[in-house]
């Protein structure tokens, strides 16, 4: 048996995802990214099953990990209740721990996702937080949402949020005593240790694309994961 | 599938919801683009209903946005919960209720891995205790707070101002419903109706007078896949899905849609937005766009609540078709007045009022 399928075992989202697939392609019929992206939820699970060491670390390399949206609904239909996106969440997992991920295009951009909404829930305690949903990150969001960033306070006062303010309510300050705890949670369970990772295998990337990657997200590198896509993911 | 049928379905999932003393929860997303939705379930909870609800002030992200972002392991998620859980233990409550979808759908992911891994929960308790000395009990209910507002859709329409009738015809009005995906397609007993026809805003649209459209792609994701919209690389896959959705729902001519997650009342609107932008489209009536809508602030409408301190001036699509089609009076001209002092009281902001 394979190394590297005994690290995933170790996940708990692969043991609860996995029991004998059929190959029945089921997963593939109802999934949104598989209508979308050169995607097949079946083929990764019988390529995991399969047990194929290079076949698996292929697999950590590719873009294909990375098509899947997490929406479930393969779990829903399965007949032998697996989960391939539960599978998915233990391999990108791994491709992070193991370095595989900066290996791809969509692999990459672990980074933006860590130095928003991963930095986010450390500094803030949200894992979104209005002042860093700009309107240049967020074109999509249209002119309604360059009023409210425009007006914010206000607006949240106009209806009745308590926005940095002590005490319990909307976008209230998350007391540091709190941020501490989560600090340390994330110090005690590998969260942090994943941060690290994701932080010191980009940076080695960044070197050999040439792209410069300094703290924060006004560089080279970022900018380049965050808008790069060479067109070839989707159908 | 006839509706008969669907009867059948939606009596086997029948989901326990407590009927008081809720420890509530926000939503990271909810609270920077729907905050007044999390204001009127407040109000209309201890208002309307007269019921406790606790909100803890050192309570936070559950972590579920950067769980399914892939940055975040399971093991830090589950801790993070588990401190949820210690606030409450120590509040003094039971029945928990969070405002998110995403974190109703990890809460009860995490829940069911405790159930069948007692070594899992075990060690997170371990580790919770080693981070921060806390201790925690489980809750005795889990519930979504669309579950809650649903269990009490019969008490809403006895107070409501307004129902979901097209004043002018008479008609009930149209109403597509979009379900979170974690809502129910991970533990389909988890959810009032199941996974593959969910109950539960379906109820509330009957009771307060409107009609459900049932369309192909109902079920079908909104295409927020987290990375999929969190990094502007990938947006694509996300208005894809959205646009899906609205070419299935068009024919059927919906007035509204009202949604029981995050991401999608967002998506649903802004997507029709950039659609618009790029290809000059629009999915509603009169060349219109298709307004969307939380379900509280549709209850909130509903008890005659203004629609200006529901926060409907955040939406990009514009919702004040289906105002005037219900005929709800509320001023056009105060839609981006910031000077205005809510009309109700501040008892949202209260600890255990
Ligand atoms: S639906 Fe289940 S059994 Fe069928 S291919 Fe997908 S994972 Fe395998
Ligand atoms: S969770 Fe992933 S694999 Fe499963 S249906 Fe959704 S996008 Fe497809
Ligand atoms: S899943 Fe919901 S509550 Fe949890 S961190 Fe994200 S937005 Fe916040
Ligand atoms: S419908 Fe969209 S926002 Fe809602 S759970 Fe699914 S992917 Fe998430």
């Amino acid at each position: 048996m394979g190394k590297l399928y005994d690290l995933l075992l170790e996940d708990i989202r692969f043991e609860e995802g996995l029991n004998a697939c059929m190959n029945c392609g089921v997963c593939t019929a109802i999934c949104p990214a598989a209508e979308f992206y050169n995607y097949d939820p079946r083929k990764i699970v019988d390529t995991v099953q399969s047990k194929d060491e290079d076949k698996i670390i292929e697999l950590l390399k590719s873009e294909t990990i990375w098509y899947c949206g997490e929406c479930m609904s393969c779990k829903t239909r399965c007949p032998r209740g697996n989960a391939p996106g539960l599978i998915i969440m233990a391999l990108r997992g791994l491709s992070q721990e193991l370095g595989y991920f900066v290996e791809s295009e969509k692999g990459r951009q672990q980074l933006a996702i860590k130095r928003t909404v991963g930095d986010w829930i450390l500094s803030t305690g949200y894992c979104v937080y209005l002042d860093g949903i700009t309107i240049a990150m967020h074109p999509e969001q249209g002119p309604v949402w360059e009023w409210v960033q425009d007006n914010k306070a206000e607006l949240l006062n106009r209806l009745g949020g308590n926005y940095k303010g002590d005490g319990p309510g909307i976008l209230r300050k998350i007391p540091e005593e709190t941020l501490a705890e989560l600090k340390r949670i994330f110090e005690v369970t590998g969260g942090m240790e994943r941060y690290e990772k994701i932080e010191s295998f980009s940076k080695t990337k960044a070197k050999e694309m040439n792209l410069e990657l300094t703290e924060g997200i006004d560089n080279e590198y970022f900018r380049h994961i965050y808008k790069t896509n060479n067109g070839t993911h989707s159908r | 599938m006839k509706i008969e049928g669907k009867k059948v379905i939606w009596s086997e999932y029948q989901k326990e919801i407590a009927d008081d003393n809720y420890f509530y929860v926000r939503s990271c997303i909810r609270q920077n683009f729907f905050p007044g939705s999390e204001v009127a379930f407040l109000r209309i909870m201890r208002d309307v209903l007269k019921k406790d609800v606790f909100e803890h002030p050192c309570h936070t992200t559950c972590s579920g946005i950067g769980y399914h972002g892939d940055v975040v392991p399971v093991e830090t998620a589950m801790t993070v919960v588990a401190r949820q859980f210690s606030l409450m233990t120590e509040a003094g409550y039971t029945n928990y209720v969070p405002s998110c979808i995403t974190s109703f759908g990890l809460y009860t992911e995490i829940l069911d891995t405790w159930h069948h891994f007692p070594e899992v929960e075990e060690k997170v308790r371990r580790q919770l205790k080693k981070a921060t000395g806390r201790e925690f009990k489980k809750p005795e209910n889990l519930a979504h707070a669309s579950d809650v507002i649903y269990k009490f859709r019969k008490e809403i329409a006895a107070k409501s101002k307004y129902r979901l009738i097209n004043k002018e015809t008479g008609e009930p009005l149209k109403v597509v419903d979009h379900i979170g995906c974690h809502y129910s397609k991970m533990f389909p007993s988890k959810g009032v109706g199941g996974a593959e026809y969910p109950y539960v805003l379906t109820g509330m649209i009957e009771e307060w007078g409107g009609q459900i459209v049932d369309y192909p792609e109902r079920r079908h994701c909104c295409g927020f896949g987290f990375r999929q919209y969190l990094v502007q690389a990938n947006r694509g896959f996300s208005i894809a899905c959205s646009k899906e959705k609205f070419e299935s729902m068009k024919p059927y001519q919906p007035d509204m849609i009202i949604t029981n997650c995050p991401g999608c009342p967002m998506f649903l609107d802004r997507w029709q937005y950039v659609i618009n932008e790029m290809e000059g489209k629009r999915y509603g009536q009169n060349g219109e766009g298709i307004p969307v809508f939380t379900y509280e602030e549709v209850a909130g409408l509903v008890l005659g609540y203004d629609p200006w301190d529901l926060g409907l001036q955040m939406h990009q699509t514009d919702c004040e078709p289906v105002l005037k089609k219900i005929g709800i009076e509320y001023s056009p001209e105060d839609k981006y007045n910031l000077a205005i002092i809510p009309s109700y009281s501040d008892s949202h902001k209260l600890i255990n009022v």
